[in-house]
């Protein structure tokens, strides 16, 4: 149930990707994208009522594997949240480009590729 | 000393130390941009033939991160690395007319070290990594001139290409939540040992549809053609050359073959994707004025076949696939680097205004003339050799439309080229262009190697004749083996 709410974001945000004509819009439609992708990795190492996924001295190995929630999810969102960070810096410095080039945010007036 | 991990931290390190230095020493960018890839180019030289792991850390496979290299690996490598040699000694002189040297080669070899990466990655979250630090690099590079084309078409490259990320990334997720893995060797044991579920179903539509999008397979190809001409010449010759071939093509069929296993739907699907942007491709490129563009368009194409080889699915037909895979990327790139010649000496790239080039430029002419026939299919030269194959193979498989469509969209590219032939060297010469003169001589040395490279590369065919001569050039063979053996893959890595 819980990861269809996760497909509904996504599809939010390609929604707006597809469908908005002010690129900054398409910008937080991928933004929101790529949050629903990183929320999808969470909830599938998450557990309810889980603890940390840290060993302290003693623990019995058994009993934390079982009450533990997955760890290697949030090392990946991780990861995943730096990349994009880098791929929305660069986005948002070609839209301030583009608006000192064209003057507008508006997609279907930028139009000087085609055929 | 193990050499796999040297193909990403070699041009990694470069791409770090050469702003470091070059603020002092202006010459440094362009010596170490061309030191480091023909080192590259040679290490993957050295090593056709061979097969490796090399587990990052010393963790061993199921729990680290591996590194395999096998021989769709050593393919990718060659053709990755020698196809950025010949860009980073065209862009010594071609790059003196944009501002930032050291940017582009930081960029340059960023982009390099994404690439080596993804074709050596033996995990499915480091593939991911990878192929983000090739397309970041990439998206850089095509908006590397500021103007409006050139932004524009990178911010259109840059949507379509981080909303294929988000659907691999989604792919990659749901695997991991069905299979409880990310290694590429242990996910294809699991899968072979409990069969497919609707969950995994899904994450392989994820795949082909964000692995299509970066290959730009027809339906996913509306970034293409604007993002490859307006990137500087050497650069477009990168991606169009090698780019959607080791971000699309390559990870597209190891982790259908290699990892989930192919089936007979999957096969079809990628048959009828490679027929479709065969000709779709094709047909567009006809109407092209812009050389770049026309150029462009034809790489939609060519990659349709690449993929029909593949989805044939049979011995012959992914011999086909591969060997047009890196004959493509040689002749490709030369056809990129002489619209960019053409467009250094004249600063047009439009081919009703162009002319009687061959008088002017013997070099650009001339080698463009090997790749405009290579391309088209003509018999000495390595592009017919691979279209045979490919034809031969639909037929063998008992596909002839398959086979009439390759025919079809071979006949309509010897046309288009002829095309440019004709209008931009054959014709007469304009009196516009009465004082230009041929490039200088590092870009005329590397469309020079670009062009040999087209006429000897049907020695590549040489080792499956069985003769044993020259199995020390075998390189398509265990290519070939890596993909046919499908989930056996596994058991290489585990062990």
């Amino acid at each position: 149930m819980i990861y269809t709410l996760c497909l509904v974001l996504f599809m939010v945000g390609l929604y707006g990707v597809l469908v908005k004509k002010n690129i900054i819009k398409i910008v937080l439609g991928l933004i929101i994208m790529e949050y629903a992708v990183n929320l999808f990795l969470i909830f599938l190492g998450y557990r309810i009522g889980g603890v940390a996924p840290i060993i302290t001295r003693g623990a019995d190995l058994v009993e934390f594997t079982k009450n533990s929630v997955d760890p290697l999810p949030q090392a990946l969102v991780l990861t995943s949240i730096v990349i994009s960070l880098g791929v929305i810096a660069l986005m948002v410095a070609l839209c301030i480009r583009l608006y000192e080039r064209y003057g507008t945010f508006d997609i279907t007036e930028m139009r000087r590729l085609k055929g | 000393m193990n050499i796999i991990p040297l193909f990403v931290a070699l041009p990694l390190a470069v791409a770090f130390i050469i702003p470091m230095l070059s603020r002092k020493f202006k010459w440094f960018p362009d010596i170490a941009g061309n030191i480091t890839t023909l080192i590259l180019a040679g290490m993957s030289f050295s090593v056709i033939g061979k097969t490796g792991i090399y587990s990052m850390g010393a963790w061993e496979a199921p729990i680290g991160i591996v590194m395999v290299l096998d021989g769709l690996s050593v393919l990718l490598l060659i053709a990755v690395n020698v196809i950025a040699f010949a860009s980073t000694l065209f862009s010594v002189n071609y790059m003196d007319r944009y501002t930032s040297k050291l940017r582009y080669y930081s960029l340059f070899l960023l982009m390099v070290a994404g690439m080596n990466g993804v074709v050596l990655s033996g995990d499915l979250f480091n593939l991911y990594v990878f192929l983000e630090i090739a397309s970041v690099a990439s998206y850089a590079l095509v908006g590397f001139g500021c103007e409006h084309e050139e932004i524009e078409a990178s911010f259109k490259y840059l949507v379509l290409g981080t909303v294929a990320s988000a659907f691999i990334l989604l792919g990659i997720g749901i695997t991991y939540g069905s299979i409880g893995s990310l290694n590429m060797a242990q996910v294809s044991e699991q899968i072979s040992l409990s069969g497919m579920n609707n969950a995994l179903l899904f994450a392989v539509a994820l795949f082909i549809m964000g692995f299509g999008l970066k290959a730009a397979l027809v339906p996913f190809h509306a970034w293409l053609p604007d993002a490859h001409p307006s990137a500087p010449a050497p650069i477009s010759s990168m991606l169009s050359g090698v780019l959607i071939k080791a971000l699309g093509i390559y990870t597209l069929a190891r982790i259908l073959f290699n990892v989930i296993g192919v089936t007979d739907t999957i096969l079809n699907i990628l048959m009828v994707l490679g027929a479709v942007s065969m000709v779709i491709g094709v047909l567009l490129a006809l109407g092209q004025w812009d050389f770049k563009r026309l150029l462009a368009y034809h790489s939609i194409s060519q990659v349709g076949y690449i993929i029909l080889g593949i989805g044939l699915g049979t011995p012959l037909g992914i011999l086909g696939g591969l060997f047009h895979l890196i004959n493509h990327s040689v002749f490709k790139s030369l056809l990129f680097l002489n619209a960019g010649a053409i467009e250094y000496s004249t600063g047009t790239r439009q081919l009703d205004e162009l002319g009687g080039m061959k008088e002017k430029m013997p070099v650009t002419g001339g080698t463009s003339l090997v790749a405009s026939m290579s391309i088209a299919g003509i018999p000495p030269f390595n592009g017919f050799w691979s279209k045979l194959i490919i034809i031969a193979a639909c037929i063998q498989a008992g596909r002839p439309v398959f086979a009439a469509l390759a025919v079809f969209a071979s006949i309509l590219t010897l046309a288009s080229f002829l095309k440019v032939q004709k209008y931009a060297f054959f014709d007469k010469l304009k009196d516009k262009w009465k004082d230009i003169e041929e490039v200088p001589v590092l870009m005329r040395l590397s469309m020079v190697l670009l062009a040999l490279l087209c006429i000897v590369m049907c020695v590549l065919l040489l080792p499956l004749l069985n003769t044993g001569l020259f199995d020390n050039i075998d390189i398509l063979g265990p290519a070939v083996d890596a993909l046919m053996k499908g989930t056996a893959y596994a058991v290489r890595v585990l062990g």
